[in-house]
């Protein structure tokens, strides 16, 4: 960094973008105007459709033909030698600028390596696209930047596959494939978004590191304002397809200007707002209420997944014992793959139970017959994680939550259960004429809304929740979150809530269940678990979720330091 | 409720794509046709006339003809064989002394009844079994897709032909003649809608959506019926119409090799080309090109018509209309106000579309 620091290495000028779709064109992008100053990391946050993906991959030309793109782009390289307009530049050199002047990071790092070349390879051959480099000398240059990154072994690791390192480390190889050419800026699209929280605070620390150690300025697309605070330097608010704020991250957060911005800040839920209320809920109670039957209860639960030909077999849930009583909501937190929805899935019939004993509303689901198990279900019901995916894509939204009241006989059809089925999404807040759209037609957060309605068409006492809102934006999450809250306390059903966000599970939950590895790790209201946490595992889980508060988040970045030493 | 979540609520939860178009709009062939443009467009609707030319043909056959099809002679006399066209016989007659035209014209009927049939049957039973090999899974499905696998690595002529013996010996009426010919196609089609139907039954089995009707307690028959069957069959207007073309040749060829019908039951253009094979050599060009040009017209009409919808059906194939604003005056819009240029952009788009 021998330039002088104000700089910019990007400057977009009243960038429009508009895609021809089926429905005519839509415009995603507006009139935005964007500076990146080389060494800052600049935050694009907003939700999604706000166009924040658009602008950042703008800027590498990375648009698809159906993309219609004005305004400028500026780009200039990282020694300042040369400026290019990226919406002008031809497909050879657009080839040219891209990965020596601005880099890419993606979301998903399994599919953003190649499976069939080693990873090595992969580095290089970015390298030997831009020229001058013998093969022998591109690998050393791999082996030195996958160092850089933090591989361990990286003479021996380079020769291996993408399959043979984990999420993490595959990210941490996507960033040393963006990082190879030196580049004057990388954009980095919501890099951490498919890690685990334990996973995502590292890569954030590479991140920074790239910034400090590499100088490479960073566009970074979230929507995590946890993200924000622990990365940014300075941040712009998008929405609707136009930037309504920018501003550097302290002054964002401390007084935001814009009122979207300030609702945005708002619906962020935060570690320790559920306190308060789950001392009074438990206080509320009534007597004898710890006695009552759990609606659930698990003594060394066991679910093996066997394995394919000479695989051994999965164990996904290793002995977990825990209960949930009537009117209580249990809280179960863990990164992807410690079993929390397997345990979901199997509570809910849909996943064998193969050891230990498992009590659903008083039936063994170890070993259970399906036709035992029928009459329970009626008291069961289940909310997705993906709202996408989760109603037939060919029956009304009515139709669909009408489907149980007609599976246990309470209507002939979906049209005599019509009153009901208004109740219902009357109950969830959906006006009653979206009863006669399709599944298409509903945003996300309202097909979760939708969802609700039908897991609790039945008034069961006992309701799963995997994951409901991770597919959602943080205001929609805070609105479906209240309303389950609301449903909760209405019809007092138990209920098991699946997350990985602790916040999430926090504002909802009366005890926490910390999951890892298919173990059960730490169990306890959210004042033992959150306040004073015991196991390891959860401190570092703790510690890793990033706040929304710049302050606050550094404080807490050294606390992880300390934990991780 | 927080009136501030509300207000973000409503910003944030506009539906996300424009509603469907319902009523006749929406009806499959109609929908993709306003849907197309350019090329894409030019093939459907070539392929849509020359179908539709067939199957009103097929319809209208005993008001369109001339005479019947196993005419020989009108009450001036026989027609006699090899006339050259004229104005009594506009394609002229066969060697067989059978008018040419109407033969080709009461054609479309037997390739019309011939298809239905087919395509009927296979379609039944390949989704059948393509549903219960999907959802269950296990011994049955290996079997069947073995089978299938099987009847696929034979030659579809030769099963058509040997069904054909099996069926009806060397009987060959219309009814006999059609069935053989639409079973053995039948017997050729079913694996391709088995897998087909299969395939999206498996995929469907994982979707989220059948996993909460299972959790509600619904029966598999209730699932299959209801949230299985129709999502797995939306794709079977496509391969049908490929489907039927390839009968028309079936039947064609198990004409053209003999095993077809006689020309006394029906009319069918396989067995007048056979027939006709002798004329060629002396000059007798009549007898051969028109029931030739009618296979070659009807399966060409059918073939654009199914890979129109083919592509039409898959997003990256489709061709779009887009706005009259293209990329390369963005250069020298760039250095105009910026506001100034995004508005007249919105403005044209806006108008185009109207």
């Amino acid at each position: 960094m021998t330039t002088t620091p104000a700089r910019d290495v990007v400057d977009i000028e009243n960038l429009s973008v508009t895609f021809a779709t089926d429905a005519g064109d839509v415009a995603a992008v507006q009139d935005v105007s964007l500076a990146v100053t080389a060494g800052e990391v600049l935050a694009i946050v907003g939700e999604s459709g706000s166009g924040k993906t658009v602008t950042a991959r703008s800027i590498l030309g990375l648009l698809p033909e159906t993309a219609l793109t004005r305004g400028a782009i500026m780009l200039t390289s990282k020694d300042g030698g040369s400026t290019s307009d990226v919406v002008t530049l031809s497909r050879r050199d657009l080839g040219q600028v891209r990965g020596r002047d601005a880099a890419m990071v993606f979301q998903e790092p399994s599919t953003a390596l190649n499976p069939v070349f080693p990873v090595g390879w992969q580095i290089a051959e970015g390298l030997r696209a831009h020229g001058g480099l013998s093969k022998k000398e591109a690998r050393a240059k791999a082996v030195d930047v996958l160092r850089r990154v933090g591989i361990p072994d990286p003479e021996v690791r380079v020769d291996h596959y993408p399959h043979q390192f984990s999420g993490g480390q595959k990210q941490r190889i996507v960033i040393a494939q963006a990082l190879a050419l030196d580049p004057g800026v990388i954009i980095a699209d919501e890099p951490t978004t498919a890690l685990d929280v334990t996973v995502q605070a590292e890569i954030l620390d590479l991140l920074r590191r790239c910034r400090d150690e590499f100088g490479a300025a960073i566009v970074l697309i979230t929507h995590n304002m946890g993200v924000v605070a622990d990365l940014a330097d300075r941040v712009a608010v998008m929405y609707q397809g136009r930037i309504v704020e920018q501003a550097d991250v302290r002054t964002l957060f401390s007084a935001p200007q814009d009122e979207y911005t300030r609702q945005l800040l708002g619906s962020v839920p935060r570690l320790g707002e559920g306190r308060a209320r789950t001392a009074e809920r438990a206080a509320a109670r009534p007597a004898g209420w710890a006695a009552a039957t759990p609606v659930v209860e698990a003594r060394d639960l066991r679910i093996v997944y066997p394995g394919r030909l000479r695989q051994p077999d999965f164990v996904a849930v290793k002995g977990v014992s825990f209960s949930i009583r009537p009117g209580e909501v249990l809280g179960l937190v863990g990164e992807s793959g410690s079993g929390k929805t397997t345990i979901g899935r199997a509570i809910a019939g849909l996943t064998k139970v193969t050891g230990g004993s498992l009590q659903v509303h008083g039936v063994e689901m170890n070993g259970v017959k399906e036709r035992r198990f029928r009459p329970v279900r009626e008291r069961i019901g289940f909310v997705f994680q993906d709202p996408a995916s989760s109603f037939n894509p060919l029956l009304t939204i009515a139709d669909a939550v009408a489907e149980p009241l007609v599976v246990h006989g309470r209507a002939k059809n979906p049209h005599e259960a019509r009153g009901r089925v208004d109740e219902l999404l009357e109950a969830v807040q959906l006006p009653k004429s979206f009863g006669d759209r399709f599944p298409h037609e509903l945003s996300g957060g309202q097909r979760q809304r939708a969802s609700l309605a039908r897991a609790i068409a039945l008034d069961p006492e006992l309701l799963i929740a995997d994951e409901p809102t991770s597919a959602l934006d943080v205001s929609v999450q805070k609105r479906v979150l209240e309303l389950f809250d609301e449903l909760q306390r209405e019809l007092g059903f138990a209920c098991l809530f699946i997350s990985h966000d602790l916040a999430v599970v926090d504002l909802l939950a009366d005890r926490i269940a910390v999951l890892y590895k298919g173990e059960l790790v730490e169990e306890g209201t959210g004042e033992q678990v959150l306040g004073a946490p015991q196991h390891p595992y959860t401190q570092r889980l703790l510690a890793s979720l990033p706040v929304p508060d710049p302050d606050a988040q550094a404080l807490r970045r050294t606390e992880w330091n300390r934990l991780r030493s | 409720m927080a009136t501030a979540a509300s207000t973000v609520e409503t910003a944030a939860d506009v539906p996300a794509a424009g509603r469907r178009p319902r009523g006749w709009r929406g009806l499959p062939v109609v929908r993709q046709l306003r849907q197309s443009v350019g090329l894409q467009r030019g093939m459907l609707v070539a392929g849509l006339v020359l179908t539709g030319i067939f199957l009103l043909t097929a319809i209208f056959a005993p008001l369109l003809a001339p005479y019947e099809y196993n005419q020989l002679r009108d009450p001036s006399g026989p027609f006699g064989a090899q006339q050259e066209p004229s104005s009594a016989h506009w394609l002229g007659t066969t060697v067989g002394g059978y008018d040419v035209f109407s033969r080709v014209i009461w054609g479309t009927r037997t390739a019309l009844l011939v298809i239905v049939a087919a395509v009927l049957m296979s379609i039944v039973i390949g989704v059948l079994l393509g549903l219960v090999a999907g959802y269950f899974g296990g011994w049955l499905d290996r079997v069947l897709v073995v089978v299938a696998d099987a009847i696929y690595a034979f030659p579809s002529l030769l099963l058509a032909i040997v069904v054909g013996i099996v069926l009806n010996g060397g009987e060959s009426s219309l009814r006999g003649g059609i069935m053989a010919a639409a079973i053995s196609i039948t017997v050729v089609f079913v694996p391709q809608y088995l897998r087909v139907v299969r395939a999206e039954t498996v995929r469907i089995k994982a979707e989220a959506y059948v996993e909460s009707a299972r959790v509600i307690g619904a029966s598999h028959w209730r699932i299959m019926s209801r949230h299985v069957f129709r999502n797995a069959t939306r794709t079977l207007p496509l391969i049908l119409t490929l489907n039927a073309s390839e009968a028309i040749l079936t039947l064609a060829g198990l004409g053209f090799l003999g095993f077809g019908i006689e020309p006394t039951a029906a009319a069918e253009w396989g067995y007048d080309l056979q027939k006709s094979l002798s004329d060629v050599t002396s000059g007798i060009w009549w007898t051969s090109l028109f029931p030739g040009l009618a296979i070659v017209l009807v399966v060409l009409g059918l073939t654009l018509v199914g890979e129109s919808l083919n592509d039409l059906a898959d997003p990256r194939l489709r061709t779009r209309r887009r706005g009259p604003a293209t990329p390369a005056d963005v250069a020298e819009t760039s250095v105009m106000p910026g506001a100034y240029a995004a508005d007249t952009l919105y403005v044209d788009q806006k108008g185009s579309e109207l």
